[in-house]
């Protein structure tokens, strides 16, 4: 529960700001900036949510804005968090881009938004679909009036009737991001992958949507036998127009979809992963004049596939300069404001392996406060066509009332989750420490 | 133009008035938008009023909002003139559009003024009823808000009743937002101090929201999991019952949703006798726990899988910070070795502040596993510091001739004081201590204050165990506290230590060596009865701070106290260990209102009758004592005892951290807590709770000498 929103610039002054209950003052939202920079003047890490005086203060933010709730009682964080992000989402869906300016554009749409998404505190739809029914950008003609969408307040609040195509289509994308890290000495430390279902749903009428995996779960509850492989799950999340209940009872996806685009399911697997994408470093550091690295890296998948868009991030001192390189295929390029070199493979065959050379000038003065950094190398890469876990879609059945054909198309692809990194071994060169 | 206030003849506002009053619609439209635009950037327009007021009744939806939102924002400041507008709202609540009679009924109730209360419960009463659904969802929480404003209102024309039905609608929209609104009401109830219990859930009622749960929308189900937590249910069989309706949503995309479902369960799991459905119910906990991990960072929860909590590298810092608190929370004999070789990696990080804290996180693993503190956590401590050493020099390490020879470079004040507080505590061990101890004596009026009251102890310690080659030093040091310091806290405890050593050195020995207070680690150990009640906030802010909901909603004395009740109560039938943990607790509390005073920079003095209070009575029994040893000195004495035996202690004991008794882990979460009076109260309270309660006033005290 929240007692206010506002929307704030970066220097804490508030562009929009609306007030759900009396027991904040506004004022409140004035004192926001001035405590997050004195955490930071304390070095301190500044925490989504923290209490001054009695209020609440729990924000996000979202490019160049910071979205804030204040609240004075014991609230929900994770839900305003949440509403917060969910905020975020519908203003992007409506504006395409969320900063002050287009803040400044379209206050009364904003207003009325706000008004509609949230009431004395409590978050009430979400749905920018649903909304955009109603709260429309052009005002209404005198006419015809806006009556409030059955959905907002249906069991089913995703999705208006009378949706018309002409030809019913749906999209899944299988994505699986693969989250890993390898330690110096070379063994993985932790691995997960993490997949979403993803649907571009161009269908008529309220759909029924059933879809088969290759669950290993539901194939044993029935009894039945894969054929090929089955993987298992740990953990599902659905989008609310799934029936969890029917899932808990027999592991089956039934669904009334959304119109266009949405995120259906995403899933975690931590089973190990082989790194697909191996990467070494073997650095010679010599204080005061340069630094070498020899980097190898090796695609460890079958060779009917490949990786797209292969880039290698590695890191080197700040303070590195004439960089020289030599790589046996792809180009390197040094990039100062991130303190690395990468390397970009267009296209990395299953089994290839290729190896490449830098070397950089390092000054012969260092600073004193100068630390080693130690970040780890990390890795970008596409691979189509292909799931780690070994997810697949059996089958995706549609019936509508009317009766009408339509397609599903289905995608799959295999990608580098946002941590997949490999930290670089030890400085052959550097001093070691003596033993006590 | 209006005869309440003399409009501005010129300026915005006046063009604007004329505007409003234009015959022309899109005119009157265009300057309503501007009046909002400026109420946006906050200048002054309640002057315009009146004339935003006209425009009121009008069938453009989208100018009634704009009217609507005027209204809202500047009914307070005008009393008087909002009274016009009651007959368009009454009217607005008979529009054939349901969007029309909710916007309007919504407003009503946000208006806030006196005067239109009493005009709101004809149409409420009315909307209640409507058939639309939308309308009967608004006028739900609209309930809420009069109660909130009147609650005699409420309660005269039979809205709680009325409510009460509506938890049968058959839309699951409504269900829930009159769950939320019977919530609200039941908390604002309850605070004001009311016995009646507004809301109270009945098994019938019980199954209309587990019916409603599946059927209506995210925000509502986490309204509907709430109050699901609050039910007591009547049986084992009813609990399954629930535990088993609830799970699905542990599948759902929304992560308070999912923490809502996780409470309730955690709640009524107590009640499931059967073994076998509890530890299913656990493990079907685990995953979507996990997973919410890999989500944006939010608050975080115990889990049993260690190894995502390996940072990244890339993770914020507050995110790296609970991880590790997580990870050593996790910490048993079965991981300790991933963790230790993990943590080292951390401890050659960039981040410093990150170091120091895994360097701690190794410390408190060392002490919480006792073997492994022995023969291994040690080593591995010593080689991260050795590390660490190499890349800050300003830090010290555990092996004491090497930290000597680095006396001269430390410079940070935190570091320094550890260093001193060590050389005091082992001083026996260390030939050359007097000497070294010298050092700092001799530069003591230009340090910080917190080395000074560590040089302070150290030298008094050194004394005590080797009287013959310190008995100078002690002079001295006194000497100078008393005299030419200008800290009233070093001056304070100067005095204390001179009247103990030259009245009585046996009662000094037992006060400054006293045995430290066991250091069971305290961030493992919240207590039982805070478990307790944080279980059931699960998600919301209390948890995210680790704290019970009244240390920061402003009142913090209710807070103290309750806890107290509660370590009575438990101390009826537990005996010691409640007590300990109870203490905790209480170290916890009174550290952070000790620090808070010294962070606003309020007078020292204040926070000094406690500390001394607490010393006085040290001698008469050494049980208290040994408890009070850890309240009455320094927090910090605290803290870095706990590092401090381990031999290899972190770079610094942030003595700002303001949860010693917490645990670090909610600390960054929580960083400043109230400074509010209350804030200051407990203080009082905490001191009056030890067994033997002197009352003497702080000039009493400053009499003594």
């Amino acid at each position: 529960m929240a007692s206010l929103i506002a929307i704030l610039d970066l220097k804490g002054k508030p562009l929009i700001q609306r007030s759900y209950r009396d027991d904040v003052p506004p004022a409140y939202v004035e004192r926001f900036l001035p405590i997050v920079l004195d955490l930071e003047e304390e070095s301190q890490q500044v925490p989504p949510c923290f209490s001054k005086e009695g209020v609440n203060y729990m924000h996000i933010r979202h490019s160049n804005l910071y979205l804030l709730a204040l609240s004075k009682r014991n609230s929900n964080a994770a839900e305003i968090v949440l509403f917060l992000h969910r905020l975020v989402q519908v203003l992007v869906e409506y504006f395409k881009e969320l900063e002050e300016e287009s803040i400044r554009d379209n206050f009364v749409i904003i207003y009325e938004l706000m008004d509609e998404m949230m009431d004395f505190g409590y978050p009430q739809t979400t749905e920018s679909k649903i909304l955009q029914e109603y709260i429309t950008q052009e005002s209404y003609k005198l006419e015809v009036q806006v009556r409030p969408p059955i959905a907002v307040t249906n069991a089913v609040s995703w999705r208006s009737e009378g949706i018309r195509y002409r030809k019913n289509e749906v999209f899944l994308d299988v994505i699986e991001s693969v989250n890993l890290l390898v330690n110096a000495n070379g063994n993985v430390v932790r691995s997960e992958i993490l997949g979403a279902v993803k649907m571009k749903c161009y269908l008529s009428g309220m759909p029924e949507l059933r879809l088969g995996l290759n669950d290993k779960v539901m194939f044993e509850s029935t009894g039945r036998n894969a054929r090929g492989k089955a993987i298992e799950m740990e953990d599902v999340k659905f989008h609310q127009c799934v029936r969890l209940s029917r899932f808990e009872n027999d592991r089956t996806i039934s669904f009334i979809p959304p119109d266009g685009e949405f995120e259906l399911m995403s899933y975690r697997l931590s089973t190990p992963v082989k790194p697909l994408v191996w990467v070494e470093a073997a650095v010679e550091h010599h204080k005061g004049s340069r630094i070498e690295y020899m980097v190898k890296v090796k695609a460890q998948f079958k060779r009917r596939s490949t990786a797209n868009n292969v880039e290698i991030y590695v890191p080197v001192p700040d303070d590195a300069d004439t960089p020289k390189f030599r790589a046996s295929t792809g180009s390197v390029q040094y990039v100062p404001d991130k303190s690395a070199f990468v390397w970009k493979i267009k296209q990395l065959g299953g089994g290839r392996e290729f190896l490449m050379r830098a070397h950089f000038g390092l000054p012969s003065v260092r600073g004193e406060q100068d630390l080693d950094k130690r970040a780890p190398i990390s890795v970008k890469f596409e691979i189509p066509y292909f799931t780690v876990s070994g997810i697949q879609v059996r089958y995706l059945k549609i019936v509508e009332k009317s009766g009408y054909q339509a397609l599903p198309w289905v995608r799959y692809i295999t990608q580098n989750g946002d941590d997949y990194s490999l930290r670089t071994a030890q400085e052959k060169g550097s001093a070691s420490i003596v033993p006590m | 133009m209006s005869g309440f206030r003399a409009p501005p003849r010129k300026g915005e506002n006046f063009e604007l008035a004329a505007d409003l009053n234009s015959e022309y619609r899109e005119k009157r439209k265009d300057a309503i938008k501007k009046v909002i635009a400026n109420m946006t950037v906050q200048k002054d327009v309640s002057g315009l009023f009146p004339d935003v007021l006209k425009n009121l009744q009008t069938d453009d939806l989208e100018q009634k909002k704009l009217v609507y939102l005027y209204l809202m924002n500047y009914a307070k400041t005008q009393p008087e003139l909002v009274i016009l507008a009651v007959n368009t709202f009454v009217k607005d609540t008979d529009d054939p559009n349901p969007l029309v009679r909710a916007l309007a009924i919504r407003t009503m109730g946000c208006l806030r003024a006196e005067k239109i209360i009493d005009y709101l419960c004809d149409p409420l009463q009315k909307c209640l009823k409507d058939d639309n659904p939308y309308v009967r969802k608004t006028a739900a929480l609209c309930v809420a808000k009069l109660y909130d404003l009147k609650p005699e209102l409420v309660i005269e024309n039979g809205f709680l009743e009325q409510l009460q039905e509506m938890i049968a609608d058959s839309n699951p929209m409504v269900v829930a937002n009159t769950v939320a609104a019977l919530t609200d009401i039941h908390i604002a109830a309850v605070a004001a101090g009311s016995t009646r219990d507004v809301f109270v859930i009945t098994s019938s009622i019980l199954n209309k929201l587990l019916i409603a749960l599946n059927e209506c929308s995210e925000w509502g189900r986490v309204a509907i999991l709430n109050a699901l937590a609050r039910y007591e249910s009547q049986d084992d069989r009813e609990s399954e019952h629930i535990c088993e309706r609830v799970v699905p949503q542990f599948q759902h995309a929304n992560a308070s949703v999912v923490l809502a479902a996780i409470k309730v369960i955690m709640i009524h799991m107590r009640g499931i006798r059967s073994e076998n459905l509890t530890k299913q119910l656990v493990r079907k906990m685990a995953p979507p726990l996990v997973t919410l991990l890999s989500n944006p960072p939010k608050c975080k929860l115990l889990s049993s899988e260690m190894r995502v909590f390996f940072c990244k590298y890339n993770d914020p810092l507050y995110v790296k910070v609970e991880k590790l608190d997580i990870m050593v929370r996790l910490a048993g004999e079965s991981n300790v070795d991933a963790l230790l070789s993990e943590l080292k990696e951390y401890a050659s990080e960039v981040d410093v502040d990150f170091v120091r804290k895994s360097i701690k996180a190794i410390g408190q693993t060392a002490i919480k596993i006792d073997e492994a503190a022995e023969r291994y956590v040690v080593q591995e401590a010593v080689v991260v510091m050795k590390d660490i050493f190499r890349k800050y020099p300003s830090t010290y390490e555990g092996v004491i001739p090497t930290l000597c020879a680095n006396l001269e470079e430390l410079d940070e004040p935190e570091a320094k004081a550890s260093l001193i507080w060590i050389i005091g505590e082992y001083s026996q061990k260390i030939d050359n201590a007097d000497e070294l101890l010298g050092i700092f004596v001799d530069s003591f009026t230009e340090e910080s204050y917190p080395v000074q009251l560590q040089t302070l102890t150290a030298v008094v310690k050194l004394y005590l165990q080797k009287p013959d080659s310190s008995q100078g030093l002690v002079q001295r040091i006194l000497n100078t506290a008393t005299k030419d310091c200008d800290s009233p806290d070093v001056r304070d405890r100067a005095y204390i230590y001179w009247r103990l050593l030259s009245t009585d050195p046996g009662a000094a020995k037992a006060v400054v060596l006293a045995h430290r207070p066991p250091i069971s680690l305290p961030r493992t150990t919240i207590s039982p009865a805070l478990l307790e009640e944080l279980l059931g906030e699960i998600s919301s802010l209390a948890s995210v701070y680790q704290k019970p909901e009244e240390t920061f909603v402003g009142r913090g004395r209710i807070g103290v106290d309750s806890m107290h009740r509660k370590g009575a109560e438990y101390l009826a039938d537990d005996g010691l260990a409640t007590q300990k943990a109870l203490q905790t607790v209480a170290i916890g509390q009174q550290a952070e209102n000790l620090l808070d005073l010294s962070d606003e920079g309020t007078d020292n003095g204040e926070r000094q009758p406690s500390g001394l209070a607490a010393t006085t009575i040290l001698p008469s029994t050494t049980a208290a004592a040994n408890l009070i040893a850890g309240t009455s000195s320094n927090p910090l004495d605290d803290l870095v005892s706990i590092f401090g035996n381990l031999n290899a202690g972190p770079p610094s004991a942030q003595p700002l951290n303001p949860l010693g008794g917490f645990g670090f882990g909610s600390a960054p979460m929580s960083p400043a807590p109230l400074v509010t009076p209350s804030a200051l109260q407990p203080v009082t309270p905490m001191v009056s709770q030890q067994p033997q309660t002197p009352q003497q006033p702080e000039d009493d005290l400053l009499g003594l000498f």
